[in-house]
């Protein structure tokens, strides 16, 4: 395998992990736009860990997610009392707010970045988000995510039902944040540098795109999503200056004609009836 | 010194305002978090600077720019706010990200990435009460913003077409009962709301005498906190919530330093959220909002 394929493998993989973090708070029903600042906050622990109690880089990322999931933990409680839109600009705002806190931490560089010591291969960032991707899997035939989907349509009624729908909501936002700290102290260890300005608001906005546009009803979405987001760029790379705007376009013209996201649950019986009338057709 | 500081920030607020306003116009007539505003505040500045730029003078430069905005609120319509009506809430938020992108890449392609400086209009007259200097230009731009945005309030309240407005806002089917022609009022809203925020573009181009295409980014921002301090649907509101934020922005770097605003103005939105989710001056939520 070339250089540059491993590269976008890699790229790839980070996307992935950070969708699927983003993707489990919005199938309950609530907009991350924060998801950066919890990468941070994994990121600067595990590197933290590695770099001066030299610690092993799996404990330490693991502890990264850790730290980010009770960072979410913390403020979950008093955040998911807003909703909607008050939610995605709490999260907005506490994202801001975590960055520029590391931006000024002098033990970790403050502004000039904070150099990684420690060295992960890109087979073990691939192979993480295969976990990732495996494990949101295999979430997906358990009933929390039956419960998730619930709590999203219609919360009173879930709670008529009988779900915890407070519970449900703090879980799915811990567990994505944990997932991204998780990605968060990959991302510090392969390229062995971190600077708080990388992880800023377009990257949290940009992770939501994938998501959306892989469409949230299905757990495969954020990957195909992903996958879209990190290969179209390189498709149209040979337009060099118009990749973006072309990108732009791109999403708005496909938000307009699927609104719900590319894969949805009826997505293969459409296709299905697409190619029998094209059949009967002939 | 602390008077000047004062001065300054409520300067910076009044840009601020204008977003404020275009943002809870979208968010409470036709509940959508429009991320276009951003973009259609920087093409008021960019493309007043590039007609400046090639000769024209600045009144017909500025028409041009506030005529790109609403062509770009129109589309904006068309393309996100109309096909994702009966879709997710997050739908046209993200498409509407799509075109602050798109927008910042047609103008990087065609006026480059850097900060630009945009030629002095107003002739340099400061006003100075004892210590304290009042810029000529940011004061002018804080009296139209805080004008333009009276005018807005007193038209919504007495006007036909602000009744109309106010009825889509309250219950949509309604007002379509009612006989409000709700199709024809939205797009008007659209490109009404694009004209606002453009104007906030050349007004802040006017007095900081900069452009860049980025510049929409940060005060799109602030200006959608300063909407959510001050009450989601509430013009009033966001007009306290703008003076507000510029304040503590100013406040904050004169007394912490500029690596302190972010954590000062979003940390202020985090704990007013947590404390009094509703904003200062807006109603707690009756339905949902997204």
């Amino acid at each position: 395998m070339t250089g540059y394929s491993l590269g976008i493998l890699v790229l790839l993989s980070f996307n992935v992990i950070a969708a699927y973090a983003v993707y489990l708070p919005l199938a309950a029903g609530q907009l991350n736009l924060g998801i950066a600042g919890f990468m941070v906050v994994g990121a600067y622990t595990a590197s933290f860990l590695t770099n001066e109690f030299g610690w092993p880089v799996a404990g330490a990322v693991a502890s990264g997610g850790a730290v980010a999931a009770a960072v979410a933990l913390l403020v979950a409680i008093p955040i998911l009392r807003t909703h909607g839109i008050y939610l995605a600009l709490a999260t907005f705002a506490l994202g801001q707010v975590i960055a520029a806190i590391f931006l000024n931490l002098e033990v970790v560089g403050g502004a000039s970045g904070y150099p990684v010591t420690a060295h992960i291969e890109a087979i073990a960032v691939i192979g993480t988000a295969i976990g990732v991707v495996a494990f949101m899997a295999l979430l997906s035939t358990t009933r929390f995510a039956l419960y998730l989907t619930a709590v999203k349509s219609d919360p009173l009624v879930s709670d008529l039902m009988g779900i915890n729908i407070r519970f449900i909501k703090v879980a799915a936002f811990t567990l994505g944040a944990a997932v991204a700290g998780i990605g968060g102290g990959l991302y510090a260890h392969h390229f062995n540098y971190i600077e708080a300005q990388y992880f800023s608001v377009m990257l949290s906005t940009y992770t939501v795109l994938y998501v959306l546009l892989g469409g949230t009803q299905t757990v495969w979405g954020p990957l195909v999503g992903a996958l879209i987001f990190t290969l179209m760029p390189e498709l149209l790379r040979s337009s060099a200056q118009w990749r973006y705007a072309l990108f732009a376009v791109f999403i708005i013209l496909f938000m307009a004609v699927r609104p719900q996201g590319l894969l949805t649950t009826g997505f293969g019986s459409y296709l299905r009836k697409l190619v029998l009338r094209q059949d009967v057709a002939r | 010194m602390i008077a000047q500081q004062v001065i300054n920030g409520l300067m910076l607020g009044g840009i601020y305002v204008l977003i404020a306003v275009a943002f809870t116009l979208a968010i409470g007539v036709l509940n959508f978090l429009n991320f276009s505003i951003p973009g259609t505040f920087m093409v008021g500045g960019m493309v007043s600077w590039a007609m400046i730029r090639v000769g024209w003078h600045w009144t017909i430069a500025f028409g041009a720019a506030l005529f790109c905005a609403a062509f770009v609120g129109l589309l904006v319509y068309w393309l996100t706010y109309r096909p994702s009506k009966n879709s997710d809430p997050e739908v046209p938020l993200v498409s509407s990200l799509g075109f602050l992108v798109l927008l910042e890449n047609i103008a990087i392609i065609y006026l480059g990435s850097d900060q630009q400086s945009f030629p002095q209009i107003i002739a340099d007259f400061n006003m100075r009460i004892g210590p304290v200097v009042i810029g000529g230009a940011q004061l002018i731009s804080l009296v139209v913003s805080l004008g333009v945005v009276f005018g807005l309030s007193i038209f919504l309240k007495r006007s036909n077409a602000g009744r109309r407005i106010r009825a889509i806002a309250e219950n949509r089917d309604t007002a379509a009962l009612l006989g409000v022609n709700v199709g024809a009022l939205v797009p008007q809203l659209f490109v009404f709301n694009a004209l606002f925020t453009a104007l906030g573009g050349i007004l802040f181009a006017v007095s900081y005498l900069q452009v860049s295409p980025f510049m929409g980014e940060n005060l799109g921002f602030k200006g959608v906190s300063a909407m959510i301090i001050g009450g989601m649907g509430s013009i009033w509101g966001a007009i306290i919530g703008g003076l507000l934020i510029g304040l503590v922005e100013v406040l904050s770097i004169q007394s912490l330093g500029s690596d302190f605003v972010n954590i000062c103005v979003y940390g202020l939105l985090l704990l007013l959220l947590i404390v009094r989710p509703e904003g200062l001056l807006g109603k707690p939520a009756a339905r949902d909002k997204l």
